[in-house]
This record gives C-alpha cells, structure tokens and sequence, in this order.
C-alpha cells in the first residue's frame, strides 16, 4: 500500500521534570500509523506509552512534562507547531480519545447528552436540535438500550461498560480520522471487556478509522491488533506486524512480556486432599442494607448466598468472579472482618462466627490475609521491618525477636536485608506486595486469604509474585484462598476453583474439570471472554506454570 | 422530582423535631435560673413583696406541676407569643419584630457579595496560579481571614467617613431625616455600606480561598481531561466542567455559615450602631433580660434551620447524586 500515514510520529522526545527517575518519559520515538488499521502500542507502567498519546492530545501536565524534540505530523502537518485554535479543532474533532478509566472520565454533574452534545456544538454547526438527534443516533450507534432516555441520565446511573460506551460515542461524534484509545478495557471485568473490544473493532473496520489502542495486555493486543509497537522506559523496542511480534518477537524484553503471559490452557494437576478439611464455609450468607433512613427502607444488597466450600492443607481454592459477584465478601468473612447474617465457618472443626472477640482472638494469627491494592495497605509511616513484626507483638512476642524473624521472612520473600529499615514508598508495586506477604507470614498462618493480590501489578511482576506464592505454599504447605477476577491468573495457582456470580457459587470443581469441562453457562462466558485465546503463545516462550508438575 | 419532594418532606418534618427540642431547652433553661421565674420577673419588674410574687406564680401558673408548664409554654410559642420583657415593658415578639430587617438587610446582602466575590475570585486564583495575580489574591484573602473584623470595621469607618466624610460612620439611617420611599431606601443603602462590606470581606476571604483549593483539585480530575480532548476552548473548561464541581463544597460550607449569619453580626452591629438581633442580644445579655434572650435563641436557631433546609434543597438541585443516596 502507498497511502500517506495518517500519523506520522517522527523521533518524538518528551522531557520529564527534574528529579524525576529519568530525564525523558519518551525518548526519540518514532512510528506511522495508517488509515484503516489498529496499531497497539504496548508496555508496562511506566513506558511511556500514555504520554505519546496525551502529547498527541495536548494533555501533557504543563508546564512540568514538555516535548523537548521530534515532529508529530497529523496528515503532513506537525500538530506541536500549530496554533492552538487549530490544535483544538483537531482535537475531538479529526482526532478522539477513549480513557482508561470509565467511572471517572465523564463530567459528575452533567447529563451524558449534554458531554456528547459539547463534542458537536465545538466542532460543527449542528442547530441544537440536530445535535440531539445525532446524540441519540450515537448512542444507538454504540450498542446502548433505550438510547433516547439514556441521553438524558446522569453518569452515576451508568456501569462501568456503559460509560464506556458513552466515552466511545463521544469519541465518534465528529467522525474522527484517528481514535486514540489508551487502556479502554483495564477497568472493566472480563466479559464487558470482550463487548466493548468487539464494539470497538467493528467501529475501526466501518469507518476506515486509523487506531491507536494503548494496552498492557498481550490478550487484548492478538484479539484485535494489526501491527504492534512496543515500548519499554520510553524507547520503542520493537515495532512490526502483529502476526511477526506475537509469534516470532525478537526483542529479549518483547520475549520476556510475552513469556509472562498467564494462560489458560495449562491447568494444575488435580490436588490429592489429604486430610480432615482446614476450612468448611456452610451456607454463609450476606446482605448489605443500603441507604435508607428514619423515614425510608433501606434496599438489601445480598452479598452472599449460600456460600459453601472447603479447604484442605496445602489446597489452593481459587474464588473467580466479576466485579459486585461478592468473592471479597465471602473471603472478608473467613478473615472475620464482615460478620455474615447466617451460616458457618468452621476452622479445624470450630465455628468461627459463634466465637466473641476474645474468642475469635487466636484464628486472627491462622488465617492472613493479603490485600489487593499494595500501594494502600501498607501504613506509609511505619518501618517495613516494624510492619511486618507488629501482628506478632500483638500477640505477645518479644520484639527484638520478632524484628529479626521480620528480616528473615523479608530475604524470604526477595527483599535484601536494609528492607526492614526503609519506609514502604521506597518501594515499588511488586516490592510491597512481597511486604504484605511477609507481614502476613509473620503470623505463622496456617490459611492465607489473598484478595487479588497481582491484580494491580503489571504483567512481568505478577507473574514473580505468583511465583512466591506458590513457592511459599509448597515449602509452608499452606492452605490459600486465592481472589481474582482473571481467569487466567487463577488457572495459574489454583487447585480447586469456584465460580462466583451475584453472590452465589454457579460452579466448584478442579482447576483441570472447569477449564476443560465448565459445566455452567456462566463460567464458559467467562473462559470465553478471555482476550486472545485464540492466540498460542510461541512454544520456545511457553513456560511451565507455577505449580504443574 | 417525586424523590426531591420526599427529601424535602422529611427535611421538614426533621426540623421540626429539631424546633420542639429548642422549645423545650428553652423552657428549662427559664428553670435552671436562679430563684423561680417568677422571681426572676419580680426582679425585674422592680418590686419584690411576697404577695406580688406569689400573685406572679398564679398569673403564669408557676405553682401547677412541671408538665403543664411545659404544655402551656409550648402552645405560647406556638401561637407566636415568646413572652413578656419587664425590662422593656414590651411584648418579646414586638422587639425581634422591629430589629429582625435590620439584620436581615446587613447580613443577607453581606453574604451574597460574599459569596459573589469569593468565588469569582477564587476561580480568577485558580485559573491564573501561580502568576502574580493569584498570589495577590492568596494575600489579600489571608489578610481578609486574620485581621480581626471590627478592627477592619474600624479603621473603615475612619477612613471613609472621618477622613473623607463620603460614608455615614454608624447607624441605620439619618436619624430625624424622616425620609420616605425611595429616598428612605436610599439613606438605608448609603448606611449599609461600610457594615456589609467590614461583614462580607471576612466571609469572602473563606470562600475564596476555598474555591481557589477545590477548583485546583478538581482541575487535576480524569473528566476535566475528557473535557480538553473534546478540544472546548479553555473558558468553557472551567466555568461548565472544573466550576460547577468545584463550587459544591463552597455550598457545604456557606450554608453552613448562613445559618451563624443572624448572630454571628454583634460585632459588626456594635461597631456600626446597627439597631440588629445582635446588638439587642448584647444589650439583653448585660441587662439580663432572660425573655428576649431566650427569644433570640428561638429566633436565632429557626435561622439555622431555615437556612441548612434551603442548603440541603440547592446541594440537591446543583448535584444530582444526592437525592439517590438520601
């Protein structure tokens, strides 16, 4: 093809303020992106990859982070030189953008027709009533029921997926010749996810759009993309074909992404119960009263219902589901920081939710529990080393003792010795994570609760800390709850899965039964939304998951 | 709007509830003063014979039992009669009655230039930080907040009615003017001046200072970035995208304020000779005229009540959240 690029992005370089961790967020970039195609630009946190896209937006935090060189040629034209009256009208109207995330994208207080309408009224002459019509007409366009009534509503009315949509449609008002779409997909579950990727693919190929879609996600890049940039600490590392980078990447880093890549094609072997079992959830239920007041009913919520699993020594039982499915609850419950309404959960024969505080007091040091966010569930004020030895002064330890097994789980889990003496935002995601599980180590559990513990990781890391913990599991024998939403994470680590769905379990069984024979509708939806499942990873990269034998 | 009709319905039916509670404080903190009322009254009117007394205890039936007091005071109040000043030899209700505009003009017409001011001022700091125009602003802002009010007041009046005599120093009106109509409206005005200006610049720094920081969050917000890929001119960013989210916690706390508004003026009143609820309440509080005081209090607290039921119903119009979630 001898088309013009659309885009011609020529050694572009973009300087971060002084003191940051290095001079240049994007350093000499350079790519084309053509009419009618979807070029992925790909890399973790960090690369870079969001900064192209906002200098190509004119959304760099000024006057902090600049361009300090290159060209950026919309149709031949650079847009960095152009005025600013210009550079507006190319913005939203021959060029849109689709945010990461949907909850918080679109305008509180302003009805979802109005933000679509403020697209129109900036970039065309449409009369007001014209811009309704074509506002619904949008709406429509983007796969959203009673399109007319849903102009009129306010965002908080909306889901995740359908903000997304409404970002979307937005983004098509003008007829854009470029959609930027950077993580559209992250922030939403697996199944809403494959909807809008759908939606979005459809989009491009009808309207001969040129796409610039920024993800993490080596799934999300084989569903849709036609040609792949990587980019690493802000250099583009590798850059051809889709086909060419997915299957034969040359790239060590480009290997070392894709190697990382959970999938859900291997599975555990089946794990051989030994035993009475460690824990027995029996029919816990809750429900979570909403709102309400003096002179109004509150709305019940039912978290959870009919819950019922085991877990045996050394097991790792796997709770999959979507966002609201009530999987944290049910693991909030064992821990004993939400009291269900009926039920029980017996650990090593007790029941824990007929024991009183002072009762319930030495199952706190057994069952531990890992969080979801690392950044937010370390006190920033404490020592690392004082974090993870406080649960065992708690319950009685001497401190000077306790401080020097903290540095020894701290070498357990990857850290160097000094860790015990640093605060935790010396650290990075992946590093506080490896904390967390030390502090919950420290307790000596014998039932570790981890609530989507790699969730907020990038890929590369995730798949170290899945590591640890597997190693942990074996060398300790420890029984895991192990929380996730993705599907593929979970084939990863865990024996035994449950599937969970508005609050009740639609599927339990081995790891190898429901990956290869789900038996719910709900959970093949599920297997079948995975990105890129059609994708093999190229056998020189596959390798052996965590835990097969 | 049937969701907005029961939020208001219950606000009303709340502040009710609220308004007896205040009545019946009222009526015990009469019983917590020395002595009984009565002698309190006898005190006050000046004469103190046993016989006079007991004569008061049967005209305001002090010797039935507590309960009925009780009832009796409430269906007073009720009917709107908040008593008796001996000190005054006037109904309670007739001395609020006649000092109630007078407040009510200086503190209505103080807060919304307040309001007005600070916020506009507010959004030029945020929308220009950094520059020396929103340095000006922080400062003066934070003089505005620091230096004591009557001071300012003070040094106001000197100015502009000492030195350059363009501004009546005190009072309500020209005393004996006898103007009428318009040009009464006018000689109001003219007095008004230097009091809502003393009274708003303090209200106005809090304001601005608020709006300038909740503005600057609010810049920094995903859909503000939304707003500016839609490629809309800069001044359509702010007023329709960062300022209408940015103005609700200056609500929160305004409304909060409007309610102090009405006794929260005795310094001002004082200063400027304002013939307002606050000075009446100074004066009372030395005399010790329980009645007016306690009128005051009622008064005072329907304000309050007033005024966080209007907040309430604004915050819910302004955001669309709030009627879901009450």
């Amino acid at each position: 093809m001898t088309t013009t690029p659309l885009l011609d992005v020529r050694g572009l370089s973009i300087a971060l303020p002084p003191g940051a961790d290095r001079p240049l967020a994007v350093d000499n970039l350079t790519f084309t992106l053509n009419p009618d195609e979807i070029l992925c630009v790909v890399g973790e946190s960090g690369s870079g990859k969001s900064m192209t896209a906002h200098a190509m937006m004119g959304l760099l935090p000024a006057p902090h982070v600049r361009v300090a060189g290159g060209s950026l040629l919309f149709k031949g034209k650079d847009v960095l030189t152009m005025p600013e009256a210009e550079q507006r009208a190319l913005r939203g109207g021959r060029i849109a953008m689709v945010f990461q995330e949907p909850m918080t994208a679109l305008n509180p207080l302003m009805r979802v027709g109005r933000q679509i309408g403020e697209s129109l009224r900036e970039h065309t002459d449409l009369p007001a009533p014209a811009r309704r019509a074509r506002v619904v007409e949008l709406l429509a366009q983007v796969g959203l029921p009673n399109p007319a009534e849903l102009a009129e509503a306010y965002p908080f009315r909306l889901s995740g997926g359908q903000r997304q949509r409404v970002m979307i449609a937005m983004a098509l008002a003008c007829q854009p010749d470029i959609l930027i779409a950077d993580e559209p997909t992250t922030a939403l579950d697996v199944t809403t996810q494959k909807q809008i990727l759908d939606l979005i693919r459809s989009i491009q190929a009808e309207r001969h759009m040129g796409m610039m879609f920024i993800t993490h996600d080596f799934g999300v890049v084989a569903e849709i993309a036609h040609r792949v940039a990587v980019m690493r600490h802000g250099k583009l590392v590798e850059y051809g074909p889709a086909s060419d980078v997915l299957n034969r990447p040359q790239h060590p880093y480009t290997r070392q992404l894709i190697a990382s890549v959970p999938h859900y094609i291997e599975h555990r072997d089946d794990h051989a119960k030994a035993g009475a079992p460690l824990l027995v959830a029996d029919k816990v239920r809750k429900v979570f009263h909403v709102g309400g007041g003096l002179f109004k009913k509150s709305k019940e919520v039912i978290a959870g219902d009919d819950l019922s699993l085991t877990i045996h020594p050394g097991e790792t039982v796997g709770l999959v589901g979507e966002s609201g499915s009530g999987k944290s609850t049910l693991g909030r419950s064992i821990v004993g920081l939400i009291k269900p309404d009926s039920g029980r959960i017996l650990f090593e024969g007790t029941d824990l939710l007929s024991l009183d505080r002072r009762g319930f007091r030495p199952y706190r040091r057994a069952v531990q529990m890992v969080f979801q966010d690392p950044y937010a569930s370390l006190n920033p004020r404490h020592r690392v080393g004082d974090i993870v030895a406080q649960g065992p002064v708690a319950f009685g330890e001497d401190r000077a003792k306790a401080l020097t097994r903290a540095r020894e789980l701290l070498a357990m889990v990857g850290l160097d010795g000094s860790a015990a003496d640093r605060f935790p935002h010396e650290f990075s995601g992946g590093q506080r994570q490896r904390i967390g599980i030390a502090r919950a180590l420290a307790m000596e559990p014998k039932l570790l609760v981890a609530d989507e513990p790699v969730s907020a990781l990038d890929v590369s890391v995730q798949g170290q800390v899945l590591e640890l913990l597997d190693d942990i599991r074996r060398r300790l024998n420890l029984a895991m709850l192990f929380i996730t939403h993705d599907l593929r994470v979970a084939a990863q680590v865990c024996d035994t899965i449950a599937v969970m769905r508005r609050g009740k379990i639609v599927e339990l069984g081995t790891a190898r039964e429901v990956f290869t024979h789900p038996r719910d509708a709900y959970t093949r939806s599920l297997l079948d939304a995975i990105p890129g499942k059609a994708w093999q990873i190229p056998d020189d990269l596959q390798q052996v998951p965590a835990g097969a034998h | 709007m049937l969701g907005f009709a029961q939020l208001f319905a219950s606000r009303l039916v709340k502040a009710a509830a609220i308004l007896i509670a205040i009545v019946v404080m009222n009526f015990f903190l009469v019983h917590a003063a020395p002595g009984d009322p009565a002698m309190v009254m006898a005190g006050e009117a000046g004469a103190a014979d046993e016989k006079f007394v007991t004569q008061l205890r049967e005209q305001f039936g002090l010797d039935r039992p507590l309960y009925e007091q009780l009832g009796t005071y409430v269906g007073k109040i009720v009917q709107g009669d908040l008593g008796f000043s001996y000190r005054q030899q006037r109904p309670v209700w007739d001395i609020l009655a006649e000092r109630l505009p007078a407040t009510l003009v200086l503190t209505l017409t103080a807060f919304i230039l307040a309001l007005a001011a600070g916020v506009a001022l507010g959004t030029l700091a945020a929308v220009t930080v950094g520059t020396w125009a929103d340095s000006a602003i922080t400062v003066v802002a934070l003089l505005a907040y620091a230096t004591p009010i009557y001071w300012i007041g003070l040094m106001l009046s000197l100015f502009f009615s000492i030195q350059l005599g363009w501004l009546p120093a005190f009072g309500y009106e020209t005393i004996g003017a006898g103007y009428t109509g318009l040009a009464h409206v006018a000689d109001v005005a003219v007095h008004l001046i230097l009091p809502v200006i003393t009274l708003a610049l303090f209200y106005m720094a809090s304001y601005a200072r608020l709006t300038r920081a909740s503005m600057l969050e609010v810049r920094s917000l995903d859909f503000v970035k939304t707003a500016k890929a839609k490629g809309l001119s800069q001044s359509r960013i702010v007023t329709r995208h960062v300022l209408r989210n940015a103005i609700l916690p200056v609500i929160t706390v305004a409304g909060i304020q409007a309610g102090q508004l009405v006794g929260g003026s005795i310094l001002i009143e004082t200063v400027f000779a304002w013939p307002g609820i606050g000075r009446l309440a100074f004066e009372a509080v030395l005399q010790r005229d329980y009645q007016v005081l306690l009128g005051i209090f009622l008064v005072t607290s329907i304000m309050v009540i007033l005024f966080n039921i209007l907040t309430d119903i604004l915050y819910g119009l302004v955001d669309p959240r709030i009627q879901v979630s009450q």
